[in-house]
């Protein structure tokens, strides 16, 4: 077998594991966008606010040191203890619950029935408070997030493809864990939406939302849930992200790596999501891999919006999207 | 009546009394945004050492220093904001704290007449004083860096690295493609292959980057990174487990923020400075004196000692030591831009200079001179102790090779002149 043909196997499947990766940021959009019709541009930040308060948890940080430092002339920066993982993953999540509960109290309930670019635009003002609420209430620095997740090259892989090849493939322990955790979250949201009343009361305000009200299911309770859901998806896209490049501002911008990923899935549908982070993935690593050296290099960037752009000529509302008809 | 008319004769008396005269620096800093955590120990390390000046020395000449801060959140266009609302306050210097910035100013500053100094980035062949009147980058460039990092790999291989293989990881940006001219033109000379893998911003995924150094095995790599993209490098270093202490990054890709949150995985990894790292400096005890312990520490106060904080300390220093040269040259304490560019221009750090200040050995001995704004070039190399969690400096002062880039600051720096219509100084 040749080394090229070798290569690009190794590159494919890196490229599937940071598929998966781009996926689990692309569900938080595609939850909120099915149940609301909005398309949640403070996704990112979410991931953000997420893995900063789970550090700050776990580091038992105190929340609005700088601020209450300024004001009060105290000098209080720690608790003095340190939260167990799994504990401060819990009470972070009820920090999204809250953030959730936040939101549609105040920001969404208002905006009910309004034009979708008006909803659009509350989350751009929604991204930026919570940028400088999450820097205020934490700080700015960059912080390590170790709850953990075992990284580094899995062995056994690279063992046995030695063994095959006479090369070892290296494929990261996080990118591993993150494919089994996102398999995981995707079947537990499908079994909740299938299996139990708030997920059944959930498809059907995404079908229509004056049909569902007119049965009796409460607006408010769907979006806080639904709010809360991408809130627990983000908590898990920070951990993972979080842990490869620590917990800092620029987890943010990952949200600008599931565009291409959602245009080419389709805004509404879970397997989209999925089906077009790993096509994304594989397709971006496998281009710069071929073609990067010739074209200079830092193809992955501009390519996944070229993929997702092609797709779009065939498939207008991506690959799984529903397709709109409107009759006049 | 007479309250009225008592009150207006002393509101034109107040009016009246010249200000209060105070030698003002602004600040262009990044407190907020996507570089906020390497912006915030720069621009607290700046307004300490003004704040120390003023307190231990009763400011510079027995003129007060004031620092005025504007946030810039890294944003080109608000960086240029800034300037604009801050240069009719009297600004003596600035200090721009981003290339993209910088290269904004260049033309602005030296149209208004106010100095620009951009250590260590910013427009490299702005060290021809010759072409670049207003615009200082003492005491090392990019350039310099990049063959700072050669000749330490020299050093390491008894002076040959022919067959040898470097690989260049670097932001792809204006600021991550300066080295690659330098190091393209040093290959000739030294005989090693250069490869080069650009990162695009910010720089959060680097698999591909990082598979091909597994698959190449360069000896050496150089990394020209900023922000996560520093972080998720050295991670992916880790990761596929390329020997640290050949993995070099430049004076940007070396701070604390850098190598924290990769844990023990970065011990060993090495980075270019300017100055020193660490707090064991005599100038320490006097900043906990007159600042600290008074309460007066610029921002939230936690960031002495850190690399980047000493970076803001080294530039206030330098700012500090021009505006004394140019009260020295002009005999008087209230200096205007123009007289502030003369004190830049005639500034020479001494090593008694720097032990004086209580900063021994910080930073390299230079001079610079009306053709020479650029300084010595001079850089040490210091690595990465994760245990300890400090930086160790682990070479003396490296020169740079001259003999190779004052050809290319003058060919770069003649282009900018001819395309912009400047005579050159000097002569």
């Amino acid at each position: 077998m040749s080394d090229t043909l070798i290569f690009a196997m190794e590159v494919t499947l890196n490229g599937l594991m940071a598929g998966v990766l781009y996926a689990l940021v692309a569900l938080g959009f595609v939850l909120i966008f099915k149940a609301s019709g909005i398309f949640n541009y403070a996704q990112g930040v979410m991931a953000l606010f997420a893995a900063m308060t789970l550090v700050g948890i776990m580091d038992g940080q105190v929340p609005f040191a700088h601020l209450i430092n300024a004001i009060f002339g105290t000098k209080v920066h720690h608790f003095g203890w340190h939260v167990p993982a799994l504990a401060a993953i819990a009470l972070t999540m009820l920090v999204m619950i809250a953030l959730a509960w936040a939101v549609n109290r105040f920001v969404m309930r208002f905006l009910v029935n309004t034009e979708p670019i008006i909803l659009f635009m509350a989350t751009i003002g929604l991204a930026y408070f919570l940028e400088g609420f999450g820097d205020l209430m934490w700080g700015a620095d960059i912080k390590k997030l170790d709850v953990g997740l075992p990284q580094g090259i899995n062995e056994t892989i690279d063992e046995v493809t030695f063994g095959m090849f006479g090369y070892g493939f290296f494929i990261d322990n996080l990118d591993i864990v993150a494919s089994i955790i996102a398999a995981l979250l995707v079947a537990a949201l499908v079994a909740f939406s299938q299996y139990t009343k708030q997920g059944r009361a959930l498809r059907a305000v995404a079908d229509d939302h004056q049909a569902a009200l007119s049965v009796g299911i409460s607006l408010n309770f769907i979006w806080v849930l639904v709010w809360s859901i991408a809130g627990f998806v983000a908590l898990v896209a920070g951990i993972m992200w979080g842990a490869k490049s620590g917990v800092q501002f620029s987890l943010s911008l990952i949200a600008l790596k599931a565009l291409p990923v959602l245009m080419l899935g389709g805004f509404t549908s879970i397997p989209g999501a999925i089906v077009g982070g790993l096509i994304i993935g594989v397709g971006e690593q496998l281009f710069e891999f071929l073609l990067g050296p010739a074209l200079g290099g830092a193809t992955e960037n501009w390519f996944a919006y070229v993929l997702a752009l092609v797709f779009l000529v065939f498939r207008p509302q991506g690959l799984f999207g529903e397709k709109i008809i409107e009759r006049v | 009546m007479k309250l009225k008319l008592a009150t207006l004769a002393l509101g034109a008396v107040m009016a009246a009394a010249p200000a209060m005269a105070e030698l003002v620096f602004p600040s262009l800093s990044y407190r907020t945004g996507p570089y906020a955590a390497n912006g915030i120990p720069f621009a607290d390390g700046y307004q300490d050492y003004f704040t120390l000046v003023n307190e231990r020395d009763g400011g510079i000449g027995g003129v007060m220093a004031k620092v005025i801060e504007c946030e810039t959140g890294y944003n080109t266009e608000k960086g240029v904001e800034c300037y604009e609302a801050t240069k009719g306050e009297g600004s003596l210097i600035y200090q721009p704290l981003s290339t993209g910035i910088t290269y904004q100013l260049i033309p602005r500053a030296s149209a208004d007449g106010i100095p620009v100094h951009s250590m260590g980035y910013g427009r490299t062949s702005a060290k021809n004083g010759k072409v670049f009147e207003w615009i200082f980058n003492y005491p090392a460039n990019y350039w310099d860096g990049a063959s700072i990092a050669v000749n330490h790999l020299l050093d390491l291989n008894g002076g040959d690295l022919s067959g040898k293989t470097i690989a260049l990881v670097y932001h792809n940006s204006a600021y991550g493609k300066e080295p690659i001219r330098t190091l393209e033109e040093l290959s000739k000379k030294h005989g090693y292959d250069l490869s080069l893998l650009p990162v695009d911003h910010p720089g959060q995924e680097q698999t591909s980057q990082w598979l091909q150094i597994r698959r190449e095995r360069p000896d050496y790599v150089l990394m020209w990174g900023w922000g996560v993209m520093n972080q998720v490098a050295i991670q992916e270093a880790a990761n596929i487990r390329f020997p640290m202490e050949n993995f070099i990054g430049i004076w940007w890709s070396g701070s604390e923020n850098d190598v924290l949150p990769v844990g023990d995985g970065a011990n060993g990894y090495k980075a270019l400075n300017m100055h020193l790292p660490g707090s064991d400096l005599p100038i320490y005890e006097d900043l906990k004196t007159y600042v600290y312990d008074k309460g007066l520490a610029a921002g939230a106060g936690d960031q002495a000692g850190s690399v980047l904080y000493n970076r803001g300390l080294y530039a206030a220093m330098l700012a500090v030591e021009a505006a004394k040269k140019a009260q020295e040259i002009h005999g008087t304490g209230q200096i205007t831009p123009a007289m502030m560019r003369d004190g830049m221009e005639a500034l020479e750090i001494t090593g008694a200079l720097m032990e004086e200040l209580g900063l021994p050995n910080f930073g390299p001995e230079f001079a610079v001179s009306c053709d020479n704004h650029g300084g010595s070039g001079l850089g040490i190399v210091q690595q990465w102790d994760a245990a300890a969690g400090t930086w160790n400096q682990i070479t003396d002062y490296i020169a740079p090779d001259a003999e190779v880039l004052n050809a290319l600051i003058v060919e770069d720096s003649m282009a900018y002149a001819a395309e912009n219509n400047i005579a050159e100084r000097c002569n």
